[in-house]
């Protein structure tokens, strides 16, 4: 039935996308996929403005003593690129983006369950995006994005209670989407998707909604203290009067080590679903691939002590978060193999989507083993605070999560838009973000670990030629990421019309019509199979059941 | 467009929504969700009693010193209004299910008075007593002796905390007065009273809230 349906022009097709006209339409739409399009649109106008700091920083650290701007304004720099890129970029990412577009199409389901507070989360988010924006154009914040007590509370002549208060907003709009994800995954599973036929895609988003619920509470109630005490000054964490400002760190990073894995999380379900595609192999070891990300949940609410090594806690609590810490490696190496192996003797094409999966899987790997280096108690103290840690999250965020999310785009872009992107631009990119990616922050591996601290508007001089090589880099990298922009703008109008199913992927989001009806599925859709049953291309295994 | 709301209403009651394929799977969608919630509400909780128990082991007396200034009387019988007002919202809750439409509303408004009532008692002779005492830190705070910084501590906590929680009554009461309007239309019978159940649910947590912070404040000052 959807094939038919999908050879019809799309013009005289009703979709999701002309079904309605207007703003009012989309401002209070209840259509998941619309709600992901408002998600899209916001995320992307945050995403240019985190990286536009990213642009000037690195404008100004050509030069030893800085090259652009005053110090204080650079600490403004580097906060305001934090805040936005991880409160209100990479944490809605792929979750309230193409989670909101793919949970109820690979559930088989209408729409979420409660699609009204799914609209709700988005104007939230954009009420804490607004503060945020506010506060950076009325003069900036410069606690950096861990409002470290005591100075955010206390000393801190900048915007805090206004960015302070965006990010405690947005927190509730992260809760939302990730309670609603958990009741459809849930509740609303089609006839024959069992909890082990569901696409990893899947499993991923609901460890990540797990996180979302149990740890962005914790977040707002620190942020939430930390507005009392710098309206107050009751002296909850002022060691002047008796607070602790180490407290703040423990319930700060009890969230924040937490929503790393929701930025990563999500980002390794895609991968799953990339790779199974472009090799045309079922996954390798689906079981344990799922519960490694179940596995990564769990643990992460026990590692946040890693980033406190330095600051004053018990060597005993060191060495247990230490061991803790490594245990991560597991479940994140148990993926990297199982990829690793459903690549091995698959029918492997080169897409767009995939270039940015394998990127993914060496990039992640890289980060995720320099992360053992800071794991361990010995090394984080020569480490801790140098551009090694900021080289080794942005492998993990921005190599790991920043590819995955753009492969994910890729992948999914012509069911959503209902259009096909030009190919040998979205390959050209994927490989400009890949070499400009690495020659950012490979560079500052180095430089960390010469002993360049993070954070500083001015270097030694001896410091200068990687710093220009990063530098260089990022130029590369921005072009990378201006390139998708423009053809994927481009595409929407005119880009040739995608067919139901571009990719022959498995998944019952393809089996509907691009872009799917309002409704999502013409019939609702009964599984009969495991998730990715493929075969050799052209044979008669393909598409048959496992 | 009408023709197809029509349809729409022909295939199934009105109060199902169009993306759930029965009432059976709106319903437990809607529980799990709100349990979810609750989840969510005793992180945020949490992380105010984790920094609690933190400054109460180490400012062991001044947080003692600091519950005497509570009165345990007022307290108590805040407890026992909180815990009544559960009671009659089970009771609501058990009428909706019976699909008796007064005994809802009944039940919904003595909740509603009692819950009022828990406010009242807070604000008139506790809060109030409080600020002539000079007890309320940002408010001409003025506690002598050796543990005043401590004391100072205590109450940060204790407002913070009694006021998140009166803050959540107070949404309680006005999700109440919906469910009063929805209940006074006829919209619940014995076939379909899950946002009466629901609210129930948020109305017992904020309770247990209570339940908790009766004694965390008021009755560890070690005098009985």
């Amino acid at each position: 039935m959807s094939a038919a349906l999908a050879e019809a022009p799309p013009e005289t097709r009703v979709h999701y996308l002309n079904a309605d006209y207007g703003i009012k339409s989309w401002l209070l739409t209840t259509d998941h996929k619309r709600i992901a399009l408002l998600y899209l649109a916001s995320i992307t106008l945050m995403f240019f403005v985190g990286g536009f700091m990213a642009v000037l920083m690195r404008i100004h650290l050509i030069e030893p003593a800085g090259a652009l701007v005053h110090p204080d304004t650079f600490n403004k720099l580097f906060t305001m690129h934090g805040v936005s890129m991880i409160f209100f970029f990479l944490i809605p990412s792929i979750p309230a983006v193409l989670g909101n577009f793919l949970v109820p199409l690979m559930v088989g389901a209408k729409d979420l369950a409660f699609p009204r507070i799914n609209l709700l989360s988005w104007y939230v988010f954009i009420v804490g995006a607004a503060l945020t924006l506010t506060a950076i154009v009325s003069g900036g914040v410069d606690t950096g994005w861990t409002f470290y007590t005591p100075y955010s509370t206390t000393y801190a002549n900048s915007q805090v209670m206004l960015t302070a208060l965006g990010v405690f907003v947005s927190g509730f709009s992260s809760i939302l989407t990730g309670l609603n994800f958990i009741v459809t995954i849930h509740k609303m599973r089609a006839p024959g998707l069992t909890w082990f036929r569901m696409p990893l895609f899947l499993w991923a988003i609901y460890a990540t909604s797990i996180i979302q619920v149990l740890g962005t509470p914790v977040v707002a109630i620190a942020i939430f203290l930390v507005g009392l005490e710098r309206l107050f000054h009751v002296g909850i964490f002022d060691p002047a009067v008796g607070g602790d400002p180490i407290l703040f760190q423990h319930l700060f990073w009890f969230y924040s080590h937490p929503a790393v894995y929701i930025m990563i999380l999500p980002g390794m379900g895609v991968i799953s679903e990339i790779i199974t595609c472009f090799s045309r192999k079922k996954v390798f070891g689906y079981h344990f691939v799922a519960f490694s990300s179940m596995a990564i949940a769990v643990i992460s609410f026990l590692v946040w002590g890693h980033h406190m090594f330095v600051t004053g806690m018990s060597v005993y609590a060191a060495l247990i978060f230490s061991v803790l810490s490594f245990l991560v490696a597991i479940p994140s190496a148990i993926k990297v193999f199982n990829w690793t192996a459903t690549l091995y003797q698959g029918s492997i094409s080169y897409q767009a989507p995939m270039l940015y999966a394998l990127g993914f899987i060496g990039l992640f790997t890289m980060g995720g083993l320099t992360g053992l280096f800071l794991a361990s108690l010995a090394t984080d103290v020569h480490l801790n605070g140098t551009y090694f840690i900021v080289a080794h999250f942005h492998y993990i965020m921005v190599g790991g999560a920043v590819m995955a999310y753009l492969g994910g785009i890729h992948f999914w872009w012509p069911k959503i838009t209902g259009r096909m992107y030009p190919d040998t631009w979205a390959r050209l990119a994927a490989a400009i973000v890949f070499i400009g990616f690495n020659l950012t922050f490979f560079p500052q591996f180095m430089l960390g670990y010469l002993g360049m601290p993070r954070r500083y508007a001015t270097y030694p001089a001896e410091f200068q030629v990687l710093n220009v090589m990063s530098s260089a880099g990022a130029s590369i990298l921005g072009l990378g990421y201006l390139i998708p922009l423009i053809y994927l703008v481009w595409s929407i109008r005119y880009g040739p019309i995608a067919p139901a199913n571009p990719w022959r992927a498995k998944g019952l989001e393809w089996e509907t019509s691009s872009p799917p009806p309002t409704q999502n599925f013409d019939v609702p859709p009964v599984v009969r199979e495991g998730a990715y049953a493929y075969g050799p291309p052209g044979s008669e295994l393909e598409g048959a059941h496992d | 467009m009408t023709e197809a709301s029509a349809a729409h209403t022909a295939e199934h009651p009105p109060y199902l929504a169009h993306h759930f394929t029965d009432i059976e799977q709106q319903n437990e969608s809607g529980t799990l969700g709100m349990w979810l919630f609750l989840l969510t509400e005793i992180m945020f909780f949490g992380g105010l009693f984790a920094t609690y128990a933190v400054y109460r082991l180490k400012y062991f007396e001044g947080f003692h010193e600091g519950s005497h200034h509570l009165s345990v009387q007022f307290g108590a019988l805040n407890t026992a209004v909180l815990i009544g007002s559960s009671l009659t919202m089970a009771l609501a809750v058990r009428s909706a299910q019976l699909g008796r439409r007064k005994a809802i509303i009944l039940f919904l408004i003595l909740t509603m008075v009692l819950g009022v009532l828990f406010i009242g008692i807070k604000l008139n002779f506790e809060w109030s007593a409080d600020y002539h005492e000079g007890l309320i830190p940002w408010m001409g705070f003025h506690v002598e002796g050796a543990n005043a910084a401590a004391v100072r501590l205590f109450f940060c906590f204790y407002f913070f905390m009694t006021g998140l929680h009166a803050l959540h009554m107070v949404i309680g009461l006005g999700i109440m007065c919906v469910l009063l309007r929805m209940a006074a239309k006829g919209r619940f019978d014995s076939g379909y009273f899950a946002p009466v159940e629901i609210t129930g649910l948020y109305w017992h947590f904020v309770d247990i809230i209570w339940i908790f912070l009766f004694p965390l404040l008021y009755l560890m000052g070690g005098r009985y």
